[in-house]
């Protein structure tokens, strides 16, 4: 187990290394000159020339790459272009924001998925099972923010039940947050409840075709006592994974529905970076969300290894 | 060898295509694809009004015999709109797709076959793209290139690509261990005689599954990108964007956010039943409860 705990650190490490080049790279990609182009009409000689070299631009590019990678690992991003204000503040800022969200999401996602899956793996052929994987076939299919603008529609438009978009905080008016935060994490959640009920439906309909299943049926155990007992404990390890994966991807990409419900997490974060050239802020939000999707992925694989101790053998 | 295979891989062909023709729902996919690609091609001339046809005297009219979408804020025809906009969908999904499948697979074919130093730096530069979340990555390589179309298709071409990577690598480590490989190896084979005539043809089936189920996700990625206003620029019509340029009409003029949007999930919808179906022909891993155990008994 210990091994297999340093291999997957060392292994996060060079990807987080890979990681670190890649959003050093996006910067260089920027047809001309970065600073020139996020100033655009703005531009005044003294403060391009400060924010070139406060971005270390006037530097060869290798001696660049490890300044950046030397301040990031001291947490500090850069500034912001626009605002002048330390990129790593702007960010975790807008972490809670994203965080309730994409948290809201899931749980939303949890309690539709895991009901429907399991029922629709154990009534393999019922009409619960061809409800589920309907249901399941829309939601990866359907686009979120067409539902997201469905929902609007309806539940702000037409029945005047929720507002159509804006952001309280969590602590600052729990009820009020409850009233925005529906829409878009319902919106979400139901795409994730779709991905979520098929993985635990096949996940489930594996383990019931195990011999172990057949032996406990043969012994004359109720169906119920057999999947609870025997089929969900081994189905829903691997839901463990995808689950932290879903809620991992929702961290940083969510942002079409953040836009949509001008909700001021990371994702519109993001999107506002890019509308305004503001290339630090676009740099300092993808860095942090790969490396929570990283973090959480390998949090994933040390918790599935405690789980199923196959793992840390293959 | 090549005889044997050319049989199997006809066999294959017709067993595909008599599911397709034999499940309702991938049978109504396919149904749908036809149609898409038929006004995709010739919907500029399908269309019943020009795509950037203005008229003021007309905005916003709701869905009439006229207008069997209605017409949006400029007075345009929106179901003229959402033809025209097929073609661009299909634009995007089919060269990205195919970006990624020719890259992804090279990259893939070259990782499983010599294995060693360069299975892992390609490998390890498919982790470092796959780090990224899919949409975020999208949005970063078309912020540093600028919006459009061009850098959109490169973008969702770049997300995908790690995935036809893996597929391709896990398939080639399989089937080099196979006897027909090394036999092709003990006679003198050349590697890319090897990998073209011999590992390719063997791993074509979850490609196949792969490239229909990833054109469904990077129509929905196109889509996502042009609704930001990153993808497909005026005066072109993308479903997408045809969503973001109605978002603010959407309470008074409803049409606008429904019918791009069903366009959008219909054609998604219909790949990931053709995918599906394909998978269940040629990547049959996922069976029933009682198929798995009638075939474990």
């Amino acid at each position: 187990m210990a091994r297999f705990v340093i291999r997957r650190l060392l292994q996060s490490a060079v990807v987080l290394l890979g990681v670190t080049l890649v959003v050093f790279l996006l910067l260089q990609l920027v047809p001309g000159d970065p600073v020139r182009v996020a100033l655009g009409t703005r531009f005044d000689p003294q403060t391009y020339e400060a924010l070139r070299a406060r971005a270390g631009l006037d530097q060869p590019l290798v001696v660049q790459y490890f300044d950046y990678l030397r301040r990031a690992l001291t947490g500090d991003l850069g500034v912001s272009f626009r605002s002048g204000r330390p990129v790593t503040s702007i960010v975790l800022e807008r972490l809670p924001a994203t965080l309730s969200l994409a948290v809201t999401a899931v749980l939303f996602a949890l309690l539709i998925a895991v009901p429907l899956g399991i029922l629709s793996a154990v009534r393999s052929g019922s009409f619960i099972d061809h409800a589920a994987r309907v249901f399941s076939q829309f939601g990866v299919s359907v686009p979120d923010f067409w539902m997201g603008i469905m929902g609007i529609l309806l539940f702000a438009g037409v029945l005047g039940w929720l507002p159509p978009s804006g952001y309280v905080a969590l602590t600052e008016d729990p009820a009020r947050w409850a009233s925005h935060v529906a829409l878009p994490a319902a919106t979400v959640g139901l795409v994730t409840a779709a991905i979520l009920t098929r993985f635990i439906r096949s996940s489930m309909l594996e383990v019931l075709a195990e011999d172990y299943v057949r032996t406990a049926e043969a012994k004359g155990l109720r169906t119920r006592t057999v999947v609870r007992r025997h089929v969900l404990r081994n189905a829903l390890i691997p839901v463990v994974t995808v689950v932290a994966v879903q809620l991992a991807s929702l961290l940083g990409g969510v942002i079409v529905i953040e836009v949509l419900f001008a909700w001021p997490g990371i994702g519109r974060l993001t999107y506002d970076a890019v509308q305004a050239r503001d290339y630090p802020v676009l740099q300092g939000a993808v860095l942090l969300v790969a490396a929570l999707f990283l973090l959480m992925n390998l949090l994933v694989d040390i918790l599935y290894a405690r789980l199923d101790p196959r793992i840390t053998v293959e | 060898m090549s005889e044997t295979t050319g049989r199997s891989s006809e066999g294959q062909l017709r067993r595909t295509l008599s599911a397709l023709r034999h499940d309702p729902l991938a049978f109504t996919g396919s149904a749908v694809l036809v149609l898409l690609v038929v006004v995709g091609v010739a919907g500029t001339w399908l269309a019943p009004a020009g795509v950037n046809e203005v008229d003021v005297d007309r905005m916003l009219q709701a869905p009439s015999w006229a207008h069997p979408f209605g017409t949006d804020e400029l007075g345009r025809d929106v179901l003229s709109r959402v033809m025209i906009a097929a073609r661009v969908s299909l634009q995007v999904g089919l060269v990205s797709v195919g970006i990624a499948l020719t890259v992804g697979t090279t990259l893939g074919l070259l990782a499983g076959y010599y294995r060693g130093w360069l299975d892992n730096v390609l490998m390890r530069c498919m982790d470092v793209l796959f780090a990224f979340p899919v949409l975020l990555l999208a949005v970063a390589i078309v912020a540093v290139l600028g919006p459009g179309l061009l850098t959109a298709t490169i973008a969702v071409g770049v997300v995908y690509t790690p995935i036809f990577a893996r597929v391709t690598r896990a398939g080639v480590l399989s089937v080099r261990e196979q006897v027909f490989v090394r036999a092709a190896i003990s006679i003198g084979a050349s590697d890319l005689r090897i990998m073209r005539r011999h590992v390719l043809p063997n791993i074509a089936a979850p490609l196949i599954v792969q490239t229909s189920l990833s054109l469904a996700f990077a129509i929905l990625s196109e889509a996502a990108l042009s609704f930001l206003g990153l993808g497909v620029q005026p005066p072109e019509p993308a479903w997408g964007r045809m969503l973001y340029d109605g978002r603010g009409f959407v309470t008074e003029a409803w049409w606008l956010g429904v019918f791009p949007g069903a366009a959008i999930f219909l054609t998604v919808l219909a790949f990931n039943l053709v995918g599906d179906a394909l998978r269940d022909v040629l990547d049959p891993r996922q069976l029933t409860v009682s198929e798995a155990r009638r075939s474990s008994t």
